[in-house]
C-alpha cells in the first residue's frame, strides 16, 4: 500500500482537452477513490513546466495552434518526464498528445513539428478526416479487452520498427495506415507509455483500459472489482457502442463491396 | 437553392436598412431583442426570429413581410460571407465564437477567417462585437467602424491561444492580453456590468423577463446595436426587449399526462450548457438531460466531459435521450445521482415536482415539434 495519494495529472487542458479529455482524468481519480485509495487530479496550466512527480501523465486531443504550444512546453519537460517514467509513472496519450509521443508531425503545408520523441513514431496530416466509431483488438498478450472509442483526426501515424500498436482496428481507421501485412491498427503500446486516436473518451467507456493504467501505477493487487452502480452503467455503455461500432463497420464493408465490385 | 440564392436575396432584400446578427449562442434572441427593442421605438421591422437562419429561411422572412423598411436577421456564423452581399447589409453584429458541434474540425478558426474576410472586404459596414471574446476581436480586425460592447467571457475555454500569433493568451479577470505579439482587448465604449449597461451616456438597468446571464448578454449586444447605429431612445428600446418573454426555438414547454408543465430549454454546446446549468443549480427543479449524438447535436457527445454536471449534485435528475448511457457515465463519476430513462417524456413524468428539459439540438426539435 502507497503512502502517497495516486497524482494524476492533465497535461495543458487548456490546449490538449478538445475532445472531453478531463474525462480520462476524472475516471482515473474516481477508480483510485472508489477502492479508498486517495488520488488527486493534478492540472499542468499551459505556460507552466511539467512536474516529475506525477503517477499519470494524461496528453489529450488538441488543435492545430494549441497543438505546437503544448509540443514546445512538453519538449521543454522532456527530462522531467523521462524521470517520471523511469520512476515507474504511466503515459497515456490520445490524439494530438499520442502524435506528440512521437518524433515529428508534418502539417499538410509540409511544416513539421517536433514532437516530444519518446517512442519512435511520426505523423503526417493526411488527405480527409477520420470520424466517427472504432474498435481495436488490443494484442491476447496486453490482457486488454476490446476497446471502443471514437475517432476524429486527420493524421497518419508510422510507427518505427519493432514499435508494437495497441491493438488491430476493426471497425474504424486507428493510425490509418497499413501496418505488417496490411492490417490496421491503432495507437502504439511501449512499456508504461500508451497512445490512441480512442476519443470518447477512451477511459469512460473502458473501464479495464482505466483500471490497465492503474494497475501500471499501483500494482495489479490493488485493482479489485468495482461492483457500485457507476460500473454497472459503464458496463452498459461499453457494450452500446461495441453494438453500434458493429453496425457501423458492417455498413461500412457493405459499401466498400458494392463500389469495388464496380 | 445555393445558384438562386444571391439573386433571390437581392430581390427580397429590396432597399431598406438591414442588420446582420451572427454568433456561436444566442444569435436567435439577440435578434428578437433588437427588433423588439427598435418595433417599440416606432420602426416596422421584419426578421427571421424563428431560427431559421440559412438563406432559404432568411428569404423566406424577408419575402413574407416585404413593407418593413427594416429587416434584423439572424444569420448562421458560416454562411455570413454568402449573404453580406446580396442583402447589402449595413450593420453586422457580432456576439461570441464557441466550439460547437465537436466533428467539425477547426470550426472556431475557420469562421473567425470568414467573418475577418467580411471585414477586411467591407470598410462601409457598421460593426458592433463583442470585445471580451478573442475571436470575435480578432475577426473584425483592423476594421474602422466598429464599436466595442464589453460582455465579460465566461467561457474562456476555446480561446487558450491568441488568435492572431498562437501564443498563450493571458487572462486577468475578464480582460486578455497576448503578451508575444500584443493582441489585446479592446477599449469597449458599452460595457455589461451585473444587470446594467454601461453606455457613453450612463447605465442602463436591463430587468429582462428573459433569464439567465446569458440573456443578459444577448441584451446587452442587441441594446448597444439599437443606441448606437439605430440611434433610438435607449429607455425606449429596453422597454421592448423587457417585453420579451419567450424566444421561439430556444425555450418551449410540453404538459406531461399529469399536467405539469415542463420548460425546455435548448443546450448546444458546452459554453450553453454550463450557461443553463448555473441558472438552474439554485432553483429546486429537477432536471432531466436530454442527449441525442446526430450531425446536428455534435456526433461525438464527448463534450459532456466538459460541462460541470457536477453543479446538480443534490438535484432529481434523469440522464435521458439516444445517448442516456453517455450522460449516466458522465453524471456517475461525477458523483451525481440519477435515474436512466431514454425517453424525455417519461423521465421528466418519473421525477417529482417541477421539472426542466435540457436538451440537445435534435432532441429539442423534437420535444417542441412533437408540442406545437
Amino acid at each position: 500500500m502507497r503512502d502517497s495519494a495516486v497524482r494524476v495529472g492533465l497535461v495543458y487542458p487548456d490546449l490538449l482537452g478538445t475532445y472531453g479529455d478531463r474525462g480520462n482524468a476524472v475516471v482515473l481519480v474516481e477508480r483510485c477513490r472508489r477502492r479508498g485509495i486517495d488520488a488527486e487530479l493534478v492540472e499542468v496550466a499551459a505556460g507552466t513546466p511539467i512536474p516529475e512527480s506525477l503517477d499519470v501523465y494524461l496528453f489529450g486531443g488538441g488543435e492545430d495552434d494549441a497543438q505546437i504550444m503544448a509540443a514546445a512546453g512538453m519538449r521543454d519537460s522532456r527530462a522531467a518526464i523521462d524521470r517520471a517514467l523511469t520512476g515507474g509513472a504511466a503515459v497515456f496519450a490520445v490524439c494530438a498528445g499520442f502524435q506528440l509521443l512521437g518524433t515529428t508531425y508534418e502539417a499538410s503545408d509540409g511544416e513539421i513539428l517536433d514532437g516530444l520523441g519518446l517512442v519512435d513514431l511520426s505523423t503526417r496530416a493526411g488527405a480527409g478526416r477520420l470520424i466517427g466509431e472504432c474498435v481495436v483488438e488490443p494484442a491476447p498478450s496486453s490482457g486488454l479487452p476490446t476497446l471502443t472509442g471514437f475517432e476524429n483526426h486527420g493524421g497518419r501515424t508510422t510507427l518505427g520498427p519493432g514499435i508494437a500498436p495497441l491493438g488491430r482496428v476493426t471497425v474504424g481507421h486507428g493510425n490509418g495506415v497499413p501496418y505488417a501485412s496490411g492490417t490496421l491498427v491503432d495507437g502504439v503500446l511501449v512499456e508504461h507509455i500508451l497512445g490512441t486516436y480512442l476519443h470518447g473518451p477512451a477511459l469512460p467507456r473502458n473501464a479495464a483500459l482505466a483500471d490497465h493504467l492503474l494497475g501500471w501505477v499501483l500494482g495489479l493487487d490493488a485493482i479489485t472489482p468495482l461492483t457500485d452502480p457507476v460500473a454497472v452503467i459503464v458496463a452498459q455503455l461499453r457494450s452500446e457502442r461495441l453494438a453500434a461500432a458493429l453496425l457501423t463497420g458492417l455498413a461500412a464493408r457493405r459499401r466498400d463491396w458494392h463500389l469495388n465490385r464496380g | 437553392m445555393l445558384a438562386v440564392a444571391p439573386d433571390l436575396l437581392r430581390e427580397v432584400a429590396g432597399r431598406r436598412r438591414i442588420a446582420i446578427i451572427s454568433a456561436t449562442n444566442g444569435k436567435t434572441t439577440t435578434t428578437r431583442l433588437l427588433a423588439d427593442g427598435l418595433r417599440a421605438c416606432g420602426y416596422p421591422v421584419a426578421s427571421n426570429h424563428t431560427g431559421a437562419n440559412m438563406p432559404a429561411g432568411v428569404a423566406a422572412a424577408l419575402g413574407r413581410d416585404a413593407t418593413s423598411d427594416v429587416a434584423i436577421i439572424e444569420v448562421d456564423e458560416r454562411w455570413v460571407p454568402k449573404v453580406i452581399d446580396p442583402l447589402h447589409a449595413e450593420l453586422l453584429v457580432l456576439g461570441n465564437l464557441t466550439r460547437d458541434q465537436l466533428d467539425r474540425f477547426g470550426e472556431v478558426r475557420s469562421i473567425a477567417l470568414r467573418w475577418r474576410a467580411v471585414c477586411d472586404t467591407h470598410p462601409d459596414l457598421a460593426v458592433v462585437a463583442n470585445a471580451s471574446d478573442p475571436h470575435v476581436v480578432w475577426s473584425v480586425g483592423a476594421h474602422a467602424s466598429v464599436t466595442w460592447v464589453a460582455l465579460g467571457a465566461p467561457w474562456r475555454s476555446d480561446a487558450a491561444t491568441c488568435p492572431q500569433c498562437a501564443a498563450l493568451l493571458t487572462w486577468s479577470a475578464d480582460t486578455f492580453h497576448c503578451d508575444h505579439c500584443g493582441f489585446t482587448q479592446p477599449e469597449a465604449t458599452y460595457a455589461l456590468t451585473g444587470g446594467h449597461l454601461t453606455t457613453p451616456d450612463g447605465e442602463i438597468a436591463l430587468e429582462l423577463q428573459l433569464q439567465g446571464d446569458w440573456n443578459r448578454m444577448n441584451a446587452a449586444l442587441a441594446l448597444t446595436a439599437a443606441i448606437d447605429h439605430f440611434h433610438v431612445d435607449p429607455m425606449t428600446a429596453v422597454r421592448g426587449m423587457r417585453a420579451v418573454e419567450v424566444v421561439s426555438g430556444r425555450f418551449s414547454t410540453v404538459r406531461l399526462p399529469d399536467g405539469r408543465e415542463v420548460p425546455v430549454v435548448l443546450a448546444k454546446n458546452p459554453a450553453g450548457w454550463t450557461e443553463v446549468l448555473r441558472w438552474l443549480q439554485p432553483t429546486d427543479r429537477a432536471v432531466v438531460l436530454a442527449v441525442n449524438a446526430h450531425v446536428a447535436d455534435g456526433r461525438d457527445p464527448s463534450w459532456l466531459w466538459d460541462v460541470p454536471y457536477e453543479l446538480l449534485r443534490g438535484k432529481a435528475v434523469a440522464a435521458s435521450g439516444e445517448r442516456c448511457l453517455d450522460v449516466a457515465v458522465r453524471l456517475g463519476y461525477g458523483g451525481v445521482d440519477h435515474i436512466v430513462e431514454p425517453d424525455p417524456l417519461e423521465a421528466a413524468a418519473a421525477l417529482p415536482g417541477a421539472v426542466t428539459i435540457v436538451a440537445s439540438y435534435t432532441q429539442f426539435t423534437h420535444l417542441t415539434r412533437a408540442s406545437w
